[in-house]
């Protein structure tokens, strides 16, 4: 029994954490059979009706979808009503094809076209050209108009899945999500993770099965499982429960300690909506502010745009510190029309404080916009990948020039406190060589740099070690520096919402870290934990 | 390549550059080819000296003509309204395609 249970376990790639159990449903394009042609004339119905019944399904989704998943939507909606394009597929149901087949051609070359494209935003595009592709041949083929009839709670397996399928399923009753590829990184790892559905990604082959258990922390998906199993599942489910409960508790109290020291524990975010999360009032501040949402396809936003974005979490922070990373494009993060194409090595490219150095007239519309802000809260600004002292310098007397323009002109203005991201190991060697008013780990690309591993190849994942003793070792000097100069030192990489590292980040002297607003509670338990005597 | 085969009017042109910081794409697209299609003129664009103008009303045609930050596009119109369609284009893209447009 013991066997035969073990063997319909499967191990894939958490992408969102949580328990799903419930009947499983796959979910594949082209689960319909080809289409059969008729009349040229139904043909050319058919392809005017099913794009006329995609419209309106998009455009439904776009209404509930808002912001910039909306943005996507409405391109697909644009693309349908491409009466070039639409001609193209009317020629070839002319010449006697089928209305999908007809379709399907021409949507192919489209994507075949995009992928090819040096541009990796075309590229990205693509994908959303598949999923309109199979919205409409699902509809040809007598999907129906409907939206994918699911039954509530299931744990839901695909190859991949779009953001749109995602966005249709009706996840009120919970469920899960299994992916035989897909990505943690990819958009509808995020949306699942806002929705706290739990998502397995990279299973790899899944036979069928009619009910399953999904467990988004040990990122096993199993199969028709036994009783034996089931009672696993849920002492384990029951753990996780219990132990969000209580760290939701811990939040509550004064801050965290350890060893007589007080540690701070501020947040990381993506965009303004991240303080929506009821967990971000407990945070002593904001330690990263990532500002490349804002170099969104709609291209550069404007000096105003970027100061009521900054404005807006001062506000909410109160008095509260709020550091604000300056634009950290290129490396794994292009920016079509700002980074450089066809670099053969991203990351060790123009990417960071060295990009905004290269182009003056993007970079002084945030400084603008910054030094604006500086004015109305407790604003810090940190420069990323940086590696010599005299860029920070350059950095520095661009903003101070701005920030005396703008006085001059009677604008209320001030050059906030200046630091920089310790990422590059050049500068984490020489740290005492930088005039800073604070210094922030950043522990991704450190590691990245140190351990000579592309953090994007998942081949490497067992060499890509945080805890290893040469990363350990830059932190603990960075952290020394800073105590010996008075400079505050925080970390604000994944490494300080793991609970794993904790022990070894506050072992290397580290009194401050700045997590990702899901691991707060998590993160505030551990220290607690630790400083009761549970730790080193 | 201009027409002259022009049997209904006029042919109007003109030329902006595009300062949208990444070009054209969806967002700018989708705006392009929705402000053409309220105009009866049939009208194309390119980027200045590219071989081909391509359909202004034709989103996917836009979105392969791949124009980067910084480039000129060129617009021509012929049609009853071409003088209006090609000055609203020019405002569009000169504007840096802003909300509540098109």
């Amino acid at each position: 029994m013991r066997d035969s249970a073990s063997r319909l376990a499967y191990r894939g790639r958490t992408a969102s954490i949580g328990f799903a159990q419930g009947p499983f449903v796959r979910v594949d394009a082209g689960a319909n059979g080809e289409r059969v042609a008729g009349t040229l004339v139904d043909e050319a119905l058919a392809l005017r009706s099913a794009i006329d019944t995609a419209s309106r399904q998009i455009a439904e989704l776009a209404a509930i979808a808002g912001g910039e998943a909306a943005q996507i939507l409405e391109f697909q909606v644009a693309l349908l009503e491409d009466e070039d394009l639409v001609s193209a597929i009317l020629a070839a149901i002319g010449e006697g094809e089928p209305a999908d087949a007809a379709w399907r051609a021409v949507l192919d070359e489209q994507i075949a076209d995009y992928n090819s494209a040096p541009d990796e935003y075309l590229k990205a595009r693509s994908s959303d050209l598949a999923d309109l592709r199979d919205r409409v041949l699902n509809i040809l083929r007598g999907g129906g108009g409907h939206a994918l009839r699911i039954p509530s709670g299931a744990v839901v397996c695909a190859d991949d899945l779009p953001p749109s399928r995602f966005l249709e399923i009706d996840w009120s009753d919970g469920g899960g999500l299994a992916l035989l590829r897909g990505s943690p990184t990819s958009h509808v790892a995020m949306l699942a993770r806002a929705r706290g559905i739990p998502m397995v990604v990279q299973l790899g082959a899944v036979p069928a099965g009619s009910t399953a258990l999904l467990d988004g922390e040990g990122a096993t998906l199993e199969l028709d499982p036994s009783i034996e199993q089931i009672g696993l599942f849920e002492k384990r489910r029951e753990i996780h429960r219990k132990s969000r409960a209580s760290a939701r508790a811990i939040l509550r109290r004064p801050a965290a300690s350890w060893r007589g020291d007080r540690i701070k524990l501020l947040i990381n975010i993506q965009r303004v909506e991240d303080l929506d999360y009821p967990d971000a009032q407990y945070a002593d501040g904001v330690g990263l502010m990532r500002t490349e949402f804002l170099l969104s396809e709609r291209g550069l936003p404007d000096e105003e745009t970027q100061f009521q974005v900054y404005d807006q979490v001062l506000r909410w922070a109160e008095r509260r510190p709020v550091t604000i990373r300056t634009f950290d494009a290129g490396g794994d993060k292009p920016v079509p029309g700002f980074t450089p194409d066809g670099e053969a090595n991203p990351f060790l490219g123009v990417r960071g404080l060295r990009l905004c150095l290269a182009r003056p007239e993007i970079f002084a519309v945030q400084l603008r916009a910054l030094a604006r802000a500086a004015v109305r809260g407790n604003l810090k600004v940190m420069f990323p990948m940086v590696t010599s002292a005299h860029e920070v310098e350059a950095a520095r007397k661009l903003f101070a020039d701005i920030v005396q323009d703008l006085q001059g002109k009677g604008t209320a203005a001030m050059l906030p406190d200046l630091g920089i991201m310790v990422e590059v190991p050049a500068a984490a060697l020489s740290i005492a060589s930088f005039k800073s008013a604070f210094f922030s780990i950043g522990s991704n690309d450190l590691a990245q740099y140190v351990l000579a591993c592309d953090r994007s190849n998942g081949a490497l994942a067992p060499l890509v070690d945080p805890l290893h003793p040469a990363v350990l070792e830059l932190i603990t000097r960075t952290a020394e520096h800073g105590r010996r100069a008075g400079i505050p030192v925080s970390l604000c990489g994944d490494m300080a919402s793991d609970p794993r590292c904790i022990p070894a980040l506050l072992d290397c002297g580290l009194r401050e870290l700045s997590v990702n607003v899901s691991a707060l509670a998590q993160i505030k338990q551990t220290i607690d934990r630790l400083g009761s005597g549970g730790g080193t | 390549m201009l027409e002259t085969s022009n049997v209904n009017g006029q042919i109007f042109t003109g030329n902006v550059q595009l300062v949208h910081a990444v070009g054209m794409h969806a967002r700018p697209a989708v705006k392009l080819t929705k402000l053409a299609k309220k105009f009866e003129a049939q009208i194309s664009v390119r980027v200045a000296g590219a071989a081909e103008w391509i359909n202004a009303k034709s989103v996917a045609k836009i979105m392969a003509m791949r124009a980067a930050h910084g480039s000129i596009i060129e617009i021509k119109a012929l049609g009853s309204d071409a003088e209006a369609a090609v000055a609203a284009l020019i405002d569009l893209i000169a504007t840096d395609f802003p909300d509540g447009t098109a």
